[in-house]
């Protein structure tokens, strides 16, 4: 009777060495990881799961927005870009992109708002409505699984230096960069998170706890916040360059949207 | 606007154990929460949801303030005819959204 008891515990404590040393084999820190690695087995299976993924609600709702006309020209997304899971197939994996016209870089929801006034003649979707939420986890969705790939554009250069040194410079009441935790600290935990290695794969993505889709912006406003520093305002250049330099970060990674996270 | 997710296996074979998922868009406002100028944001949350198949409710819960926005039903029951499996969600503002979806019973 006690063989089987005397066992267990043994197979588990081999178990349990088996575990620590493979945790420390994944130690090197300089290997990619997306936020995905670090959520608990029920988020993973929520996000991997399409009928369980709440983003997909949005990404629904983008699909209906992009075939609606608006403005006063009658035109919807699909009256120039046709099928979006054709032509919108890799965009949201090299965005943020130079912007020729305004000489500055835009990111995907910039670009749809931009469309919306020069081409559709109607007014911009504020920051974190939904319908813009939808719109641009519609299209980022058509570059799921495919690698972040940012284009070798010279006229970025100098934004994504900028970005880098937004990234490294310590803001904020509690005087921290982004680098502070994302670099330096990451797979380590903050209160009882642990910190991802910052790469926005995801985005736009369902956070549990906002209980609702948000955009790479809200993510970023939300750190400068955490750290007691002035957030810079939605659609500002220094977000967009921030947005920039990260994905530079995680060039390789393939594209999550829509993502699920804690 | 699609505010409903549903999911239904096309074809089960008959006495067979079939899983269910559904999930609405919607707020769940809990009626505890301040806006910014301070007043109560109204209680509205979905009170009710049910699922009918082949002429029963073979699944149904009643949802308290509790409960996260977007709220997300997984469930099973035993496949019995060919059919539509429909789904009811009822809101504090008697709001009822509906959805459907078709099963293949052999």
């Amino acid at each position: 009777m006690s063989a089987a008891r005397w066992f267990l515990p043994a197979a588990s404590a081999v178990l349990l060495s088996g575990v620590l040393m493979a945790s420390q084999e994944e130690a090197p820190t300089n290997e990619k990881r997306s936020g995905l690695d670090y959520v608990s087995p029920e988020t993973r299976a929520m996000q991997e799961d399409d009928t369980s993924n709440p983003g997909m609600l949005w990404v629904l709702d983008g699909e209906t927005l992009w075939n609606r006309a608006e403005g006063e020209n009658g035109q919807s997304c699909a009256s120039c870009h046709g099928d979006a899971e054709q032509n919108m197939r890799g965009v949201a994996a090299r965005y943020p992109v130079f912007d020729t016209d305004s000489k500055f870089p835009v990111d995907l929801q910039g670009r749809i708002n931009q469309c919306r006034q020069a081409r559709q003649k109607t007014d911009p979707l504020e920051y974190e409505s939904d319908a813009l939420l939808a719109l641009t986890a519609y299209v980022a969705h058509q570059s799921r699984g495919m690698p972040v790939a940012p284009g070798a554009d010279s006229r970025l250069a100098q934004f994504h230096e900028n970005g880098r040194r937004l990234y490294e410079k310590s803001i904020g009441q509690l005087d921290l960069a982004c680098s502070s935790c994302h670099d330096e600290r990451a797979g380590e935990r903050l209160a009882g998170a642990i910190i991802p290695q910052a790469h926005p794969t995801a985005y736009p993505l369902y956070r549990l706890e906002w209980q609702t889709l948000g955009s790479l912006q809200r993510r970023l406003r939300n750190c400068m916040i955490g750290v007691r520093a002035e957030p810079y305002a939605y659609g500002s250049l220094e977000l967009v360059e921030l947005e920039l330099y990260l994905m530079s970060r995680a060039e390789g990674l393939p594209v999550e949207t829509p993502g699920v996270r804690p | 606007m699609a505010r409903t997710l549903v999911n239904v296996p096309e074809t089960a074979r008959a006495g067979e154990i079939i899983e269910i998922k559904a999930m609405i868009a919607h707020p769940m406002e809990t009626g505890h929460r301040v806006d910014a100028k301070g007043a109560t944001i109204p209680r509205n949350i979905i009170n009710r949801f049910e699922c009918v198949y082949d002429g029963a409710t073979v699944f149904a819960a009643d949802l308290y303030p509790a409960v996260s926005a977007n709220p997300f039903f997984s469930f099973t029951t035993v496949a019995t005819r060919s059919g539509a499996i429909r789904f009811i969600w009822t809101d504090d503002q008697g709001a009822v959204e509906t959805a459907s979806a078709e099963i293949t019973v052999t």
